[in-house]
């Protein structure tokens, strides 16, 4: 049972972008499209996946004092190895996800599951954690992504929708509609999510902009 | 001449890294809030951005590209930001502390900063030279000055306003920033007019 609380936390509850806030540049960078938010999805959860079960059996090995470095080089072989094979068996993905492959290094989710969950848990509830955050992460895309390419490109995964193909709102795929429909998705979820997650869970403290964040006033105020 | 002005509007007004690229989003909402804050964490990041590229553009020409090894780029980058980082953290505070003291809370945070590591990959895979390289990196380095200043502006206009209440906190300031990022595209087109003939 915990396992599966441990799986499901991460899509709704604990859902690293809507709930946490985590991850928001790739968030809004590569929700253009259905498949590219998949194909992003992908490479993340993949990433998350391997860093969680890595840094959950090395837990007692890597010295606390330089466990960040320690993350970010383990994060960063997995990021390499996730972007080559893209390159070798997906190129156009690779083409559309540009620099946002890379940049899965410094994805805010990944190191923060390797902080604050990985560090302290066996290997097997690391494993079904990232996997959980990673489909998290995944479904929040793809939510962001539906919404965009429907009314923004009037397309589903590149199938053309009759009446909307005509009367398309173009800026929704733009910078300006990815953060209007990401403000408006966090809006509902606030207003219809029941209860609001204690800000310890998803630690604050954790982040390297805790000192300085203004958000943080805003979760304590809730 | 012409060339590398091109690349510094572009990179500061069209291709800002912030509203248009989405990189450093979450500086972007987490310290845009009061306009010290915001000014010292930009003036960090141009900071950052130029020695970084300082660091790691002959990195990969030198070292990595006559050896074959660009698919370590990701891991090398990471890594000599990371430590450039500590390492500038470290020599400000033995020397200028009057500088460490204004910048000094902003540069662990940036290593963690996906603008910076998106700058110096982007170098690459533009094939700039090492001049072009540096002068996009402080374009987009004043870029992300420019967003958070007018941002922070325009956040403490919105501080005494009555906003919905599932609206409160983070989707207000994600709408506010739609529209700011609305205004930078504006200006798109603007430069290739002004240098449209060369």
């Amino acid at each position: 049972m915990k396992a599966l609380s441990n799986f499901t936390k991460g899509i709704i509850k604990e859902n690293p972008v809507l709930v946490l806030v985590l991850g928001t540049c790739p968030t809004l960078a590569t929700s253009t499209s259905v498949i590219n938010a998949l194909g992003m999805g992908a490479a993340a959860t993949v990433v998350l996946f391997f860093s969680n079960i890595l840094i959950s059996a090395l837990r007692k090995i890597i010295p606390d004092k330089v466990r960040i470095p320690c993350y970010i080089v383990l994060i960063a072989g997995l990021v390499t190895m996730v972007q080559m094979l893209v390159k070798a068996f997906a190129p156009a993905l690779d083409e559309s996800l540009g620099i946002y492959l890379p940049l899965i290094v410094v994805n805010c989710i990944i190191l923060g599951r390797a902080e604050m969950f990985a560090s302290k848990n066996n290997v097997f509830d690391s494993a079904v954690d990232g996997l959980g955050m990673g489909v998290g992460f995944t479904f929040a895309l793809f939510l962001m992504a539906t919404i965009r390419e429907i009314f923004g490109n009037g397309t589903f995964a590149g199938i053309e929708i009759p009446v909307l193909i005509d009367n398309h709102i173009s800026i929704l795929t733009m910078a300006p509609g990815g953060f209007f429909v990401f403000g408006i998705l966090i809006a509902v979820m606030n207003k219809f999510a029941k209860y609001k997650p204690k800000k310890k869970n998803f630690g604050c403290e954790d982040c390297p902009h805790n000192d300085i964040c203004s958000q943080k006033e805003v979760a304590s105020n809730d | 001449m012409t060339k590398l002005i091109i690349i510094l509007l572009s990179a500061v007004f069209i291709n800002n890294y912030v509203l248009s690229k989405f990189l450093g989003i979450c500086p972007f909402l987490g310290v845009s809030k009061k306009l010290d804050s915001a000014t010292g964490m930009s003036l960090a990041v141009i900071f950052v951005m130029l020695m970084a590229t300082a660091a790691t553009f002959p990195i990969q020409k030198y070292i990595l590209d006559p050896n074959n090894l660009g698919y370590l780029q990701t891991i090398v980058f990471i890594l000599v930001i990371a430590s450039l980082v500590q390492l500038v953290e470290i020599i400000l505070k033995k020397y200028i502390p009057s500088l460490h003291k204004s910048l000094g809370v902003y540069l662990p945070l940036i290593t963690t900063n996906c603008a910076v590591l998106g700058v110096t990959i982007l170098n690459i895979n533009e094939n700039y030279t090492f001049i072009e390289a540096m002068v996009n990196s402080l374009g987009s380095g004043l870029g992300f000055f420019l967003a958070m200043v007018m941002f922070s502006g325009v956040r403490s206009t919105m501080e005494g306003s009555d906003i919905p209440e599932s609206f409160r906190g983070l989707p207000i300031t994600l709408i506010a920033a739609s529209i700011t990022s609305l205004s930078f595209m504006g200006l798109g087109g603007v430069i290739e007019n002004i240098f449209g003939g060369v």
